[in-house]
């Protein structure tokens, strides 16, 4: 009986991988997370804003100890052009009270503090070590190998939580090698301010409420881009993750991207004054549900970016993230008991991730990928043609109102066509959920 | 063989910024590290250990942050680490710090046993004193190696052990007794990357934590108080600007170029 | 911590460090700005030091204005080994308790201060690069470099005797002002048998580690230098000038040059007088090894290289060029 070394190894000590943990800590498993980073968290990127339901439900009000910028109470959504923003959102008391709905975080900070419950709670983390292999044995993944001397470990089953390049998910044949389509970048700077410069600029009475902005539109010249803006304590997080497909078309070098979005008329104001305090740059999983890997083999499961678990529509990952450790290591409990960690077993892990919000929003918007890149004048015809029309009908010029209604409906017919308009509403009503 | 290594956490000078408008450092953001000359002493250690068996113990005096300087210690192949921390070190000149760690480390060898080689880095890179190592070893009446650039021979059974040490111009080897004090050289052995079980044991190994309540350290030598040197002021020299460019034919450039340095090279006697 | 009275010490003492029958040049320039602060303190400066044959120094320390000096003479001292060295020397210190001492910072003299310190339970000062008087208390002020030269503090001592510091080589000037000094000649009775340490031997300038920091002319070659058979026109322009040659970390990766060689934040940490960087691009991690130097003299052929920021003087040329002009020139006018 080959000895081993832990009962699980996790490999990645972000989100996914220290949920896991804790779930398989607090219940007494022996349990180790391999880290490749200095510390959990010196690798990770986000754009910044993260889901309190997820982790409350493993570490309850977990959010009166954590390192937390700001409680998010209203959320904006603009189409933008080169002059003009259409501009939507909501914001409200009902996101000003406990226990809150998401907040704005620095992932080194805050991965360190959840790093930290994980190994109070009992896992072991090893950082600065990168796992190369997964170890077979008749078909089986019985350990990993890592680059250290003397760096194979043994185990029941692995968990996967490597990220979105996923070396482990590759490896085993579980996915393919992503194509540039499927993926973005998105660059991030942190932008200092002082906390009641950002309170007055973003309407806000206290350096504890925050707001965040999702921004696409004809801008991007017709890339399928994201840009956002986050209010931190005292600083801004500001960004835009484009597609790497996109990107290499236009030709656009994505820090070049972000230093025009930081001009745009709207942007400029917000950020005014402020000192760059940091550049971070990381790829996002951006193919949803058809993207989705096996989440299982023999003696390993797949869990967070490493399975491509992103809903960029609702700009949510570390939530996802956290939900599926968590449901991995649930799975590891149960086949714990039976002492199988075969395909077979582990395979109630992708049940229970068809069950839970994860795959089932992810499910939702399987269709839009694609749809946006057939489609791509979705995220440039319409968005101009909401922000022409209001600014048209805003504009008192002597043109009567009627006349105003008339000249939008023969924009839309000479640039259009009723029957697409028609077409495409009915598409995305259908491709969406 | 039980080797004791005192190290010292330290922001990365390399990275640390001057405000020439206030006269002072930039130290936010800047990574806290083990002083990389300490690194080599604990490399040193682990190495002996790994060749003559033993333990490598590591003390460090420093804020609570510094645990973090010690689970790399640990890391690296420490077996016991034990971080000094108490605000009444606050202040310390390099004879308080001495006296400190002095002090800190009977606790060590009450803990552990008694020690046959201190080590420490030749210096720390924020305070460049190079005074704390063979201060140590004074108040340790033990032989001092300073500059040490090779571990030579190891005579564990005759408690001797050869050194050689960079002087200018050239090397010395040295033969002293056990217990010594070494302080080590960058030059002295490259940090190799540690083998996995290694890290496994530092995850599962705690820092232990000193402070004048569990050792026998006499609050009257230590801090700001009772340190001999005081600071009088610190200022940011001045910033070094583009100078002047030397241009003209081949010949006209190292004419300048020599009347420029001959005032210099008088001063030096080389004229 | 131990109360002294300090009215008790008197005159300002300077280390001399010899070396094979030579007074190493530091501890002059230490004698001459020591003569300067003395008079400032309303004393004398006094030369001490322990060896097997030292009395022959007075005649120089004598001509570098020294009003006495103190030595101990016993043939176990005759190689500097740092115990023996420390207690003969507290043993001199505590005796005729000297206000200052000073001692120049070479490999020598950083290895010996901290361990008599210690023993006095003195205040000690290391790498001074001034040294001033305070006029309101007669406190000697003394300012020295930290965090790699990033941030200058000054260090004074206000109850403790000796003040001790550690002076680098070059800072001050060594100026003759003959007299004759009174030689005190003590003893300090120690047997080889009491000295655990030993000897084993001594080998001069081993290519594999070369202590650059002792050199006050270094001439540094950068990855523009081309390829390993240059190296010799930095180390022959190094000789002409009585320097040494060095080499920046791309051109230690290159493998032309091993790392003892190397100049930067993860090699040596320079000060001479004269720094001259041949095709060396002015990285961040360079000139954080050398920016302290007295004379940085730049030669590289893109004008935009970031050396230029730093240098004092700066050429956009070829230093394949340059260096055998200037070494070719520099012989002409040099002593050898």
């Amino acid at each position: 009986m080959r000895k081993k070394d832990f009962d699980v190894i996790i490999v990645g000590a972000g989100p996914a991988g220290l949920a896991a943990g804790y779930v398989l800590a607090k219940a007494k498993v022996n349990v180790a997370i391999i880290e490749r980073g200095t510390f959990p968290g010196s690798k990770n990127v986000m754009g910044g804003i993260f889901y309190r339901k997820a982790l409350d439900d493993l570490i309850p009000e977990f959010y009166k100890e954590a390192p937390l910028e700001r409680h998010i109470i209203e959320q904006k959504m603009w189409f933008i052009s080169e002059d003009s923003v259409f501009s939507t959102g909501i914001k409200s008391e009902k996101f000003n009270k406990e226990p809150y709905n998401c907040f704005s975080v620095f992932r080194a900070k805050f991965d360190k503090w959840f790093a930290q419950k994980v190994q109070e709670a009992g896992a072991l983390i090893i950082n600065e070590t990168v796992v190369k292999d997964p170890i077979i044995e008749n078909g089986k993944v019985v350990g990993i190998r890592t680059d250290r001397p003397d760096g194979d470990l043994y185990c029941d089953c692995v968990i996967a939580a490597d990220g979105v390049n996923s070396f482990l998910a590759k490896s085993l044949g579980l996915r393919e090698k992503i194509t540039p389509n499927k993926v973005a970048v998105a660059v991030k700077e942190i932008i200092g301010l002082p906390e009641n410069v950002i309170n007055d600029r973003f309407g806000v009475s206290s350096d504890s409420d925050g707001v965040t902005i999702e921004i696409t539109g004809p801008y991007f010249e017709g890339m399928e881009s994201m840009g956002f803006i986050y209010t931190n304590k005292n600083s801004l997080s500001i960004g835009v993750g484009t597609i790497i497909e996109d990107l290499i078309e236009h030709k656009v070098n994505p820090n070049d991207l972000i230093e025009k979005f930081k001009t745009h008329p709207a942007i400029a104001p917000l950020i005014a004054g402020g000192e760059t305090k940091e550049y971070l740059a990381h790829m996002i999983p951006e193919g949803g549900y058809y993207t989705v890997p096996k989440l299982y083999t023999d003696g390993l499961m797949v869990a967070g970016d490493a399975a491509m678990l992103v809903n960029s529509v609702h700009r949510e990952g570390s939530n996802l993230a956290i939900e599926s450790g968590k449901l991995a290591a649930r799975t590891y409990l149960e086949a714990k008991d039976k002492n199988d960690f075969s395909a077979k077993a582990l395979s109630a892990y992708q049940a229970k991730m068809e069950e839970s919000f994860v795959l089932k929003d992810l499910k939702m918007y399987r269709n839009l990928p694609h749809l946006l890149e057939e489609k791509r004048y979705l995220l440039t015809k319409y968005p101009q043609l909401i922000i022409d029309s209001m600014y048209s009908i805003y504009n008192v010029d002597g043109v009567s109102k009627p006349d105003k209604i008339k000249n939008i409906k023969d924009k839309v017919k000479k640039e259009f066509g009723y029957w697409n308009l028609a077409k495409d509403m009915f598409t995305l009503w259908r491709k969406l959920g | 063989m039980h080797s004791l290594v005192f190290i010292k956490q330290v922001p990365d000078a390399a990275q640390v910024r001057v405000d020439y408008e206030t006269g002072t450092l930039i130290r936010e953001g800047v990574p806290a590290i083990i002083n990389p000359f300490d690194t080599h002493a604990i490399e040193a250690a682990v190495q002996i250990k790994d060749k003559f068996g033993g333990s490598v113990s590591v003390l460090c005096m420093g804020p609570p942050m510094a645990d973090e300087a010690l689970k790399k210690a640990l890391a690296m192949g420490a077996d016991n680490v034990f971080l000094l921390s108490d605000r009444v070190f606050a202040g310390s000149d390099t004879l308080a710090t001495s006296y400190a760690l002095w002090a800190g480390a009977q606790k060590v060898i009450q803990e552990v046993g008694p020690v046959d080689i201190f080590w420490a880095g030749k210096q720390a890179i924020d305070g460049d004193t190079a005074q704390t190592g063979p201060g140590i070893a004074t108040r340790f009446d033990v032989p001092l190696v300073t500059y040490a650039v090779e571990i030579k021979e190891v005579d564990p059974s005759a408690k001797k052990i050869q050194i050689v040490r960079l002087l200018e111009g050239g090397t010395e080897t040295v033969e002293v007794p056990m217990p010594c004090m070494i302080t080590t050289e960058e030059t002295l052995n490259h940090i190799r990357f540690a083998p996995l079980p290694y890290l496994i044991k530092a995850a599962k190994t705690p820092v232990v934590l000193l402070n004048s309540s569990n050792t026998t350290i006499d609050a009257s030598q230590c801090g700001l108080k009772n340190s001999p040197t005081k600071v009088k002021k610190a200022f940011t020299p001045p910033k070094r600007e583009r100078g002047e460019m030397i241009e003209g034919s081949l010949d006209e450039i190292i004419s300048v170029v020599y009347e420029k340095i001959e005032p210099m090279l008088k001063q030096l006697g080389r004229v | 911590m131990i109360k002294q009275d300090i009215t008790q010490y008197k005159n300002v003492w300077v280390f001399i460090e010899h070396n094979d029958g030579k007074i190493e040049r530091v501890s002059l320039e230490l004698l001459s700005k020591g003569a300067e602060l003395a008079k400032d303190l309303n004393c004398e400066v006094c030369a001490f030091t322990v060896g097997d044959k030292v009395e022959q120094f007075a005649k120089e320390v004598g001509e570098y204005g020294a009003k006495k000096f103190y030595i101990i003479e016993n043939p176990v001292l005759k190689e500097y080994r740092t115990e023996p060295w420390r207690d003969s020397i507290v043993y001199l210190i505590d005796k005729y308790k000297p206000e200052v001492a000073l001692i120049g910072a070479t490999t020598l003299g950083r290895d010996l201060a901290g361990t008599v310190a210690t023993k006095l339970s003195a205040g000690l000062t290391a790498d001074t690069t001034a040294l001033d008087v305070d006029p309101s208390n007669k406190n000697l002020l003394m300012t020295r470099p930290t965090f790699g030269g990033n941030l200058m503090a000054t260090i004074f001592c206000p109850d403790n005797r000796p003040q001790m510091s550690t002076v680098r080589p070059g800072v001050f000037k060594a100026v003759k002002n003959p007299t004759t000094p009174e030689v005190i000649k003590d003893k300090y009775e120690i047997t080889e048998d009491q000295i655990v340490k030993k000897i084993i031997e001594k080998v001069q300038t081993g290519e594999e580690k070369v202590n650059l920091s002792f050199y006050e002319v270094i001439v540094s070659g950068g990855k523009g230098i081309g390829k390993k058979e240059n190296l010799k026109l930095l180390e022959d322009l190094a000789n002409a000038l009585g320097g040494t040659w060095a080499v920046s970390r791309k051109v230690v990766q290159a493998g032309w040059a091993p790392q003892s060689r190397q100049v930067g934040q993860t090699g040596q940490t320079v000060h001479p007088k004269i720094y001259i960087a041949a095709g060396i691009s002015g990285a961040v991690q360079h000139v954080a090894g050398m920016k302290s130097s007295d004379i940085i003299i730049a030669i590289n052929t893109d004008p935009q290289a970031p050396i230029f920021e730093v240098a004092t003087y700066g050429i956009v040329g070829d230093c394949l060029q340059i260096l055998p002009k200037m070494t070719e020139m520099f012989k002409q006018k040099l002593v050898k």
